[in-house]
């Protein structure tokens, strides 16, 4: 897929650009200038009416459809996105950008503060979700796309998803939100406190400067991401695929090595995240995660979010999805029936959990391309 | 495109362009397609099974999954010029609690159901002394969805004692309407007009 919009180098896979912004964040800093990682796939028509804004998820990156350069790994979005998928580069301009605060070329607590030449570090200002979309904003304006057919995102991707069509309703012709919620609830919260604390507790942190260091935090970060990997997964899951089985060994060991499947499972996941993500960005943007409530800045009803908007918005969720269970979806249809807008709504079926958004979703990605067709794209 | 449903025909017709329509068990969403395609009509529907959901959204219809009993009160009154209930109130937990669901959010309400007092219905009844097996109703006791059967002259007084009037009625025998005359014997099935 290395189709690129001719000599345009604006468009392509694995695009870099610094930008002047300013970024207005939520906090009121004024952050500028904003580095941005980004790829594109497919041609922009020319009335600019096919383009796709795909968002990724925590620690997720742009890399949705093309080989990961870290880990070799194919994108992690290719099961939707692709030649012949619901959302394909024949037919649609793809667009995906490294949030705010990140670590794979956007601006983020890992990029160097121009005022010092050193690394932001916990000097990086602290981002919302908002922030990651007026973010989003500027490199669109730059990329000359006014309009969006359809903003996509599964997990906080949907939280961008819904923020975009909350901030800048004329932009967005559609939504498609999958296994998402309009806020983190005190369990989120919870969670990510524990992976946030796994990090800073981590002596390696040094306080976040550790760039530069022969010591990295990383057991403090997988950890985190070993706390993080159980919540996306479901009870049913695990069990059906490590129940009690021991690993590489016919009995107990009576001591702390990783005995069981699951044990040796996540220290892989754990150890492997580490690899490719930076415990700061883990930081910052699960505290993005952690501010996130839509409905707060309208007074608590969320439907104020979406007062009048003509997005049309499809959501999906899984019921075996306890991080964000349907509930969640059910309460931003909720908010989108009172504001009369278009909104479609289904619960699937899966074993996976959270993480059943990135697997084999053949009835999500019949919703999506259904979705996507009947709005004439 | 096929033709549609019969009682859904009737609802077809007389919704008026450019009214606001909640189909409620939409189906999916025959009547929605039907009512976009001859009037322009942006109607929003609700359906319990995520197939038919999946199946109404891929035809660029606004459904969400849902369940009559417990998902009407999200929402608000008046949102919505007609509510239609078509053959889903006796599958419903709590009919009487849905129809004012239906009234307090539609301005007007749409009800259509088989009734279960056609005479057919009533020989198997009393001849066979089982529980009718027809081609309007055709499931076994113990597998029917249809677990709050209700005939005409109950729905009448129903809809009396709940203090909404009816706005138009209409009867039909399979694919023909037919008149009001001796309906709760001769009607297959029913479509009611309510108000509030």
């Amino acid at each position: 897929m290395a189709q690129t919009m001719g000599e345009d180098g604006r468009f392509g896979l694995d695009r870099r650009t610094k930008l002047l912004g300013p970024v207005r964040l939520d906090s009121g800093v004024q952050f500028a200038p904003v580095e941005f990682a980004y790829e594109t796939y497919g041609e922009l028509n020319a009335d600019k009416s096919n383009a796709i804004l795909i968002c990724h998820a925590l620690t997720g990156d742009q890399y949705v459809a093309s080989t990961h350069p870290v880990t070799g790994k194919p994108g992690w979005w290719t099961r939707l996105v692709g030649e012949g998928k619901p959302v394909d580069p024949s037919r649609h301009c793809i667009i995906c950008i490294n949030v705010l605060g990140s670590c794979m070329g956007s601006s983020g607590p890992a990029s160097f503060d121009p005022g010092t030449g050193q690394p932001y570090a916990m000097d990086f200002p602290v981002i919302t979700i908002a922030d990651m979309v007026r973010a989003q904003a500027i490199l669109l304006d730059h990329l000359g796309i006014e309009r969006l057919a359809c903003v996509i995102g599964g997990s906080m991707g949907g939280m961008q998803a819904l923020t975009w069509a909350s901030l800048f309703p004329d932009r967005v012709q559609s939504a498609i939100v999958i296994a998402s919620t309009a806020r983190h609830s005190a369990q989120n919260i919870a969670f990510h406190e524990v992976g946030r604390q796994a990090i800073m507790a981590d002596p390696n942190w040094q306080g976040g400067n550790y760039y530069g260091s022969v010591d990295q935090p990383d057991a403090g970060l997988a950890v985190a991401r070993m706390a993080a990997h159980i919540t996306y997964l479901s009870e049913a899951g695990l069990t059906e695929k490590f129940g009690r089985q021991l690993q590489d060994r016919e009995t107990k060991t009576f001591g702390f090595d990783a005995d069981f499947q699951v044990e040796s499972y996540l220290r892989y996941q754990g150890l492997s995240f580490v690899e490719r993500f930076d415990a700061n960005s883990y930081l910052y943007i699960t505290r993005a995660m952690d501010y996130y409530d839509l409905a707060e800045e309208h007074g608590g009803v969320l439907a104020k979010a979406f007062q009048g908007t003509r997005t049309r918005f499809c959501l999906v969720s899984f019921d075996s999805d306890w991080l964000y269970p349907t509930i969640e979806s059910k309460r931003i249809v909720q908010a989108l029936n009172a504001a009369g807008a278009a909104a479609s709504f289904v619960e699937l079926s899966s074993p996976f959990g959270h993480d059943a958004f990135l697997l084999d979703a053949p009835e999500m990605n019949r919703i999506v391309d259904g979705f996507l067709k009947a709005g004439g794209l | 495109m096929t033709a549609l449903r019969p009682d859904l025909a009737v609802i077809a017709e007389t919704i008026p362009t450019g009214a606001r329509v909640l189909d409620v068990g939409c189906g999916d969403g025959a009547l929605m397609a039907a009512l976009r395609d001859s009037k322009g009509i942006d109607a929003r529907g609700m359906e319990i099974d995520p197939v038919n959901v999946a199946n109404a959204v891929t035809r660029g219809l606004a459904v969400v999954q849902g369940d009559a009993d417990t998902d009407l009160a999200d929402y608000p009154d008046d949102s919505f010029d007609y509510a239609v209930l078509s053959q889903t109130l006796q599958t419903t937990r709590r009919p009487d609690l849905v129809l004012d669901q239906l009234l307090r959010i539609g301005k007007q309400a749409f009800v259509s159901f088989p009734n279960f007092a056609q005479w057919k219905i009533r020989f198997a009844h009393m001849f066979g002394g089982r529980m009718p097996v027809t081609k309007q109703l055709p499931h076994r006791w113990y597998d029917t969805p249809n677990i709050h059967h209700v005939t005409i002259d109950d729905f009448k007084s129903f809809v009396e004692d709940r203090g909404y009037s009816i706005e138009g009625e209409w009867y039909l025998s399979g694919e023909k309407r037919r008149g009001a005359g001796l309906a709760n014997l001769l009607a297959e099935h029913a479509v009611f007009l309510l108000k509030r």
